[in-house]
């Protein structure tokens, strides 16, 4: 399966100020039992987003109609517990294309990278920043610069540099997939192979 | 010669190449793999026209999904049943060994990997589930992968993979009455928080440490995951080596012999270089729980629920969402707080020492009045043994009832789940928000802590209950 390229993006955001939203809450394990990739967005939030007779909860960020756009921006310690590659495909096919916080959890991280979703990590302060903004203004911008590796918030122009592994950032930017790298490599995997 | 940590020789032992400013081709030794997170994998291979590569590397079993109930019995719900027939197809056609439902020797992919000797110091394991860092346990490099990443071992038994950073965790001293390796890590945890080993693996050491048996020590590594650490590994010893020894897949003869020269030169030498390191002492360390929604918010058994201004401003909302979720008031005890439900298994706590030590506290007394009890062994070899130590005879006498293995109420997959809005005291390793079920509230202890509360009702300090 190969990626969705990604470039530059320029969206308004919803906004989830909620520290360590572990994988359990992006997509409850009774959902996993599917044997495919689609159709996981959803179920996304499912808890958080429907009561026990599947009525929205008007409280929460997703049913609120003020908020849009391909971007959440989640507290810090996004993606938290359970590796299920299931989190990054619920957010996806939701249709967000990029996740900010102000930390991932590493396999989270991983994951939403193999599927095409950005998660771009901002300072603590940048992101208070945006929760700020996004309070004044629910239809507040922002610009998502990959080949830049900036985050803009294009009503004031505050911006601020993100990481990314090199190779991640080509794969995305080309839409490439590691499991072709991978299968170019067999000639190494097999003479490793050898030695043990 | 530069000196190297144990993980620094494990995994640079692995690499098959390195991508410049990009991870590294680490090849992985061994892969388990369970129903739920790889038939998007093996569609996945199978759509690009390829077969398992190394399909005698792969080791599959059913566990996440099946019930604890009535095995013999096909599967009621339809979807767990599909999903545990297409990993039975799916191992067919690739040529894969199944321990699914039914096998003598089924259970949860971090029991069974340990206990048919598939686990070895020095080797690189994965599995599409975050608490592989279990196998950490041996001295191996063992970690949870996404999806994406079980296809790439399926394909070409490597995986991409930056190189995580560094920390050694030591703990020394004599533990406690009452005290087991869960007790240990709750309390490592809430020290650095649920986030506080992101970006690292761990290597856990110090006189504490050794002291503690296999099982104790695969606990520890299990929940390393639930401080954000990529994995957690322990040096293997003599208690290592007499563990894995005369296990079904463990080395024999001259291999071991072979094996053993190799092994017994994993550790991390004198000098080498840490990017974090901590101390704590066996002294400071006592009976935990936790009393909010996720693993870092664990306190002392007899201590109160923190208040929120005693924390950053940033942090007090969340805070209070997981207060309101549990039920729970800053400031109020622990001890004494009502229990309905107990859950006793996974693979933090599903071993033969944790149904022992549970066994131990509630013999000779009667579950509590109002206690729903779950004692959930974490494989099929670990029920049989209870059934011949005579442990499920104890817990029979004393009201409980001894299921067959899964990974049952710890993820709430089959039908273990806890109703909404009830307590349950669990040994498994999330108190996330409905992680035991839509709206349950779930407080992590150790089986210790498990057995006071499934005899009282409430919680109640272990150390009262052990001579």
């Amino acid at each position: 399966m190969s990626v969705d390229k990604f470039n530059i993006l320029e969206s308004a955001f919803v906004p989830l100020p909620v520290e360590n939203v572990d994988t359990d809450q992006i997509i409850p394990a009774r959902f996993l039992k599917a044997t495919v990739r689609e159709g996981f967005g959803e179920k996304l939030f499912m808890d958080w987003r429907y009561d026990e007779d599947e009525k929205e909860k008007d409280d929460f960020v997703l049913n609120n109609k003020k908020y849009s756009g391909s971007i959440l921006v989640a507290g810090r310690n996004f993606g938290s517990g359970s590796s299920r590659e299931h989190a990054a495909w619920a957010i996806y096919d939701y249709g967000f294309k990029v996740v900010v916080s102000s930390f991932f959890a590493d396999i989270f991280k991983n994951n939403a990278l193999n599927n095409g979703l950005l998660p771009v990590q901002v300072s603590p302060g940048f992101l208070e920043d945006l929760f700020m903004e996004n309070s004044k203004d629910a239809g507040c911008m922002l610009r998502i610069d990959l080949p830049e590796q900036e985050i803009t918030i294009l009503k004031n122009g505050r911006k601020e540099k993100f990481d990314i592994n090199h190779y991640k950032k080509e794969c995305l930017l080309n839409g490439y997939d590691d499991i072709d790298y991978l299968l170019s490599m067999k000639e190494k995997i097999l003479e490793f192979e050898k030695k043990l | 010669m530069i000196a190297k940590t144990l993980f620094d020789k494990i995994w640079d032992s692995h690499v098959v190449s390195s991508i410049p400013e990009g991870p590294d081709v680490l090849y992985i030794d061994r892969h388990l793999i369970h129903e739920v997170t790889s038939p998007q994998a093996f569609t996945g291979i199978e759509n690009r026209g390829l077969k398992v590569f190394r399909p005698e590397k792969t080791i599959a079993t059913a566990d996440h999904n099946i019930p604890t109930k009535d095995q013999h019995l096909p599967i009621k719900d339809s979807l767990s049943r599909l999903q545990v027939e297409k990993l039975t197809d799916n191992c067919k056609k690739h040529g894969i060994d199944l321990y699914g439902l039914g096998h003598p020797k089924n259970g949860i992919v971090h029991v069974i990997g340990p206990e048919l000797g598939i686990t070895q110091p020095g080797m690189t394991m994965v599995c599409g589930d975050s608490h592989t860092s279990t196998h950490g346990a041996f001295g191996s490099i063992a970690f949870g992968i996404g999806t994406s990443e079980v296809e790439m071992v399926m394909a070409s038994q490597c995986i991409l993979q930056p190189k995580p950073k560094k920390m050694r965790i030591n703990i020394d001293g004599t533990l406690g009455k009452g005290l087991s390796s869960k007790d240990i890590i709750l309390y490592i945890i809430s020290k650095i928080s649920a986030s506080g080993g992101t970006g690292f693996f761990i290597e856990f050491a110090g006189s504490t440490i050794r002291a503690l048996s296999m099982e104790a020590r695969m606990t520890i590594c299990n929940m390393s995951i639930e401080m954000g650490a990529r994995g957690g590994l322990i040096a293997p010893d003599d208690t290592t080596f007499n563990y894995v020894k005369g296990r079904e897949f463990s080395p024999k003869n001259a291999d071991w012999d072979k094996a053993m020269k190799v092994w017994s030169k994993l550790k991390t030498d004198n000098d080498a270089k840490f990017d974090r390191e901590l101390h704590y002492k066996a002294e400071d360390i006592v009976p935990m729980i936790t009393y909010g929604t996720n693993p870092g918010m664990g306190i002392k058994i007899t201590d109160k629920i923190p208040l929120s201004k005693s924390l950053p401003e940033g942090s007090r909302a969340s805070f209070e969402k997981s207060l309101a979720y549990m039920g729970f008031e800053a400031g109020s005890s622990m001890i004494g707080k009502k229990v309905d439900y107990v859950f006793l298994g996974s693979c933090t706590n599903g071993r033969i020492e944790d149904i022992r030590a549970f066994a131990g506290i509630v013999k000779g007394k009667k579950k509590a009045e109002g206690i729903t009890a779950w004692i959930v062994p974490g494989s099929k070899l670990v029920e049989k043994q209870a059934k011949e130590e005579g442990l499920e005879k104890i817990l029979n006498d004393a009201g409980f009832e001894l299921r067959q293995p899964g990974c049952s109420a710890c993820l709430a997959m089959n039908d273990d789940k806890i109703p909404e809005g009830k307590y349950s005291v669990s040994t498994s390793n999330r108190n996330f928000e409905g992680r035991q079920g839509p709206g349950a509230r779930t407080m992590l202890a150790s089986p210790l802590t498990a057995a006071a509360a499934a005899i009282t009702g409430k919680i109640s300090d272990p150390s009262d209950f052990i001579n």
